[in-house]
């Protein structure tokens, strides 16, 4: 009777660990986008854009404005696919206007020129869009699936295949395609790319293209878990803590420290207070660096003269 | 022009290369101290807030601008020396203690956390830090009983041998204490500048590989530079916490610690001077906006009141701008016209080049 009782007792918390797992997993392939969006710029040109959470969040915004019934109405495919080319454009538009200007300035230039770039995009947010949050509407808000107990919400089924797939993409592309491979060239010796014809300013303004439209992918996906406000772009900074556990320009590192961070997340806040569950993203990557200075996927070594 | 024909080494090192900017300086603390006499209370506390800032400018700017590292967490490090200085002013301690040590506290703290962090450069640096002011934000709702946690803290009054220096009802002793701590760390801080730890600070600004061949133990300088840069923020806290008077964990928000990044990169990154200009212009531009916004209220009718977040976007369009137009910042451009007056007509546009650098990975995959 007993032993039965316990058995119970222990089959109710391993379907909860379950539950915060498959929770975790969808949050961190979310995280593991928006981290995605840092390391394709810094695997192009070694820059760092800490706007990359107002890109999410603009692309969300875009998304809903296009799609919601109350604004644009466009059925959801077609609002997602013209918020993926507007921020495509908006993404291409910051490096074309602003961050070409400041070609060949020391790194921490570009690091404080976008935090003031994230201020310029969540003002523009906030300006059209208003502060108070808003509800994107899917056709799969509410779908969810039943597994032996647990459940499984449809937006968090599409988080997880839409991450694995766009991983794998953008991997694909910086490994066998031309442009890719160009791109990579121009991170590692931006002279000597451009000499042997590497079109480096081009691929810059591509890329950063690419990394707005993946951060309309994260936007949509995580506006499908909840409502959004111009403020969510602060999720950035924890994507920022993926990205640097997995080591700055390793795409699968990315998506790895994104995983790590959106299951330690919510584990943490069930077992420990919950000031410890908010530091614990930063607390990992403190770690990391400290035992592991590049990374998990660590791509520096000793500095050469 | 003037020329300042150096006969041996010393003039070399001197504090000022000639006897009229020691006239200006001296002047402008003249003018300083006399402040309080000159305008109201208004602008006096507004005088007092700039003090403030520039201090803590002045402690980021040892790191940013003279060893080159880049931190996006200084808040915290203001956050420790005004919750210790507070604390230990609750338990009794006279304020001459406490506030000394509340700087001490936060420079430890800094040089520690600098141990690991001096390891790894640049972005990751930066990224460290940031990763340090969330953790610092959430020990201060952890510690409760001696920070107040969410509640907030009251910083008391302070009082040095029967004066009190309260920022409400003595704001004249307030202003003139802020005046005498910021005289005395700029003071400090420049002849910082000439002492071979300040030129071992440049020598790893510029290269830390030549630094490491000159005999320098880069990761000793890093630690010092971050530990005194810290220290410095946190007296600039301790006297920020007294200035507010009551504060909890959200006085010291990222948004602080990005200012002050803007307070360092628009006065001029790499020059004294450079943190007062961006003190100036921090604490200034929100006064300038609300008065533009009363008149456009006024005579407009338009209500500028009534979009939130209008100051934050002006000063990342000012943050922009200089970025792109003057990255060497007010400071820099000062010396710019004064060499052009100096040399008129002889200035020549290519003079002020910026070089360029680059991209050279260090990634070897």
């Amino acid at each position: 009777m007993v032993r039965e009782a316990r058995g119970l007792v222990r089959a109710k918390n391993c379907m909860e660990i379950f539950q915060l797992l498959i929770g975790g997993l969808a949050n961190g392939c979310i995280y593991g986008l928006v981290a995605l969006g840092f390391v394709l710029i810094y695997k192009a040109s070694e820059g760092v854009n800490f706007a990359q959470g107002d890109m999410m969040m603009l692309g969300a915004f875009v998304a809903l404005g296009l799609g919601n019934s109350d604004q644009l109405g466009l059925p959801f495919g077609i609002a997602v696919i013209v918020a993926m080319v507007l921020m495509f454009g908006i993404g291409w538009g910051i490096e074309r206007v602003v961050v070409r200007r400041i070609f060949g300035q020391p790194q921490f230039a570009l690091v404080i020129l976008t935090i003031a770039l994230g201020f310029v995009l969540r003002f523009a947010a906030g300006s059209i869009w208003g502060y108070s949050p808003l509800v994107l509407e899917t056709p799969f808000a509410g779908m969810n699936f039943r597994v032996g107990g647990v459940v499984i919400g449809m937006a968090d089924i599409l988080a997880i295949v839409v991450t694995l797939i766009l991983t794998l993409g953008l991997w694909a592309f910086f490994a066998f395609t031309r442009i890719g491979l160009a791109a990579q060239a121009a991170s590692q010796n931006q002279m000597a790319a451009y000499i042997v014809g590497v079109p480096v300013m081009r691929i810059n303004a591509l890329i950063w293209g690419l990394s707005g439209t993946v951060a309309t992918v994260a936007g949509v996906l995580y506006a499908a878990k909840g409502a959004i406000d111009p403020n969510i772009g602060l999720l950035g900074i924890k994507a920022f803590a993926a990205a640097v556990i997995g080591g700055l320009g390793s795409l699968p590192g990315a998506l790895l420290g994104g995983l790590l961070i959106g299951v330690v997340e919510p584990i943490a806040a069930r077992y420990a207070p919950g000031e410890l569950a908010q530091m614990s993203p930063y607390i990992i990557m403190l770690i990391v660096l400290v035992t592991r200075p590049g990374g998990l996927f660590a791509q520096i070594q000793a500095k050469k003269v | 022009m003037r020329v300042v024909f150096k006969t041996s080494y010393d003039p070399d090192i001197d504090l000022h290369d000639h006897a009229w900017k020691r006239w200006g300086i001296a002047l402008l603390l003249a003018v300083m101290a006399a402040l309080p006499f000159l305008v109201g209370d208004y602008y006096l506390a507004e005088a007092t807030n700039t003090l403030i800032w520039a201090l803590a400018g002045m402690g980021l700017m040892v790191l940013v601008g003279h060893t080159g590292q880049v931190s996006l967490g200084h808040a915290a490090f203001l956050a420790i020396g005004a919750y210790t200085d507070a604390a230990l002013m609750n338990i009794g301690w006279p304020f001459l203690l406490s506030f000394p040590v509340a700087g001490l506290v936060a420079g430890v703290f800094g040089a520690i956390i600098a141990v690991p962090a001096v390891r790894m450069s640049g972005i990751y640096l930066a990224i460290a830090t940031l990763a340090v002011f969330v953790i610092v934000e959430e020990m201060v709702i952890l510690l409760a009983p001696i920070t107040g946690g969410i509640g907030g803290i009251f910083a008391p009054t302070i009082e040095i041998a029967g004066i009190g220096f309260d920022r409400y009802a003595a704001l004249d002793n307030f202003y003139w204490l802020c005046l005498v701590v910021v005289a005395l760390v700029t003071w400090g801080y420049a002849n910082l500048m000439r002492s071979p730890t300040g030129r071992s600070f440049l020598a790893v600004r510029d290269s830390e590989v030549s630094a490491r061949a000159l005999g320098i133990n880069v990761t000793r300088t890093r630690a010092l530079a971050f530990g005194l840069s810290s220290g410095v923020t946190g007296l600039a806290g301790a006297l920020m916490g007294h200035y507010i008077g009551f504060f909890n964990y959200e006085l010291f928000s990222i948004f602080i610690s990005i200012n002050l990044l803007l307070v360092v990169t628009i006065g001029g990154l790499g020059f004294i001077p450079g943190a007062f200009l961006g003190a100036i212009l921090i604490t200034g531009v929100p006064q300038l906006i609300s008065i533009l916004r009363d008149s456009a209220n006024a005579t407009l009718g338009i209500d500028l009141g009534g979009i939130p977040g209008l100051d934050t976007m002006v000063f990342s369009l000012i943050l922009i701008g200089f970025i792109i137009y003057e990255p060497t910042g007010l400071y820099g451009r000062w010396l710019k016209l004064r060499v052009w007056w100096e040399l008129f007509p002889l200035a020549r546009r290519d003079m002020f080049r910026r070089q360029k650098t680059y991209l050279k990975t260090e990634r070897m995959r």
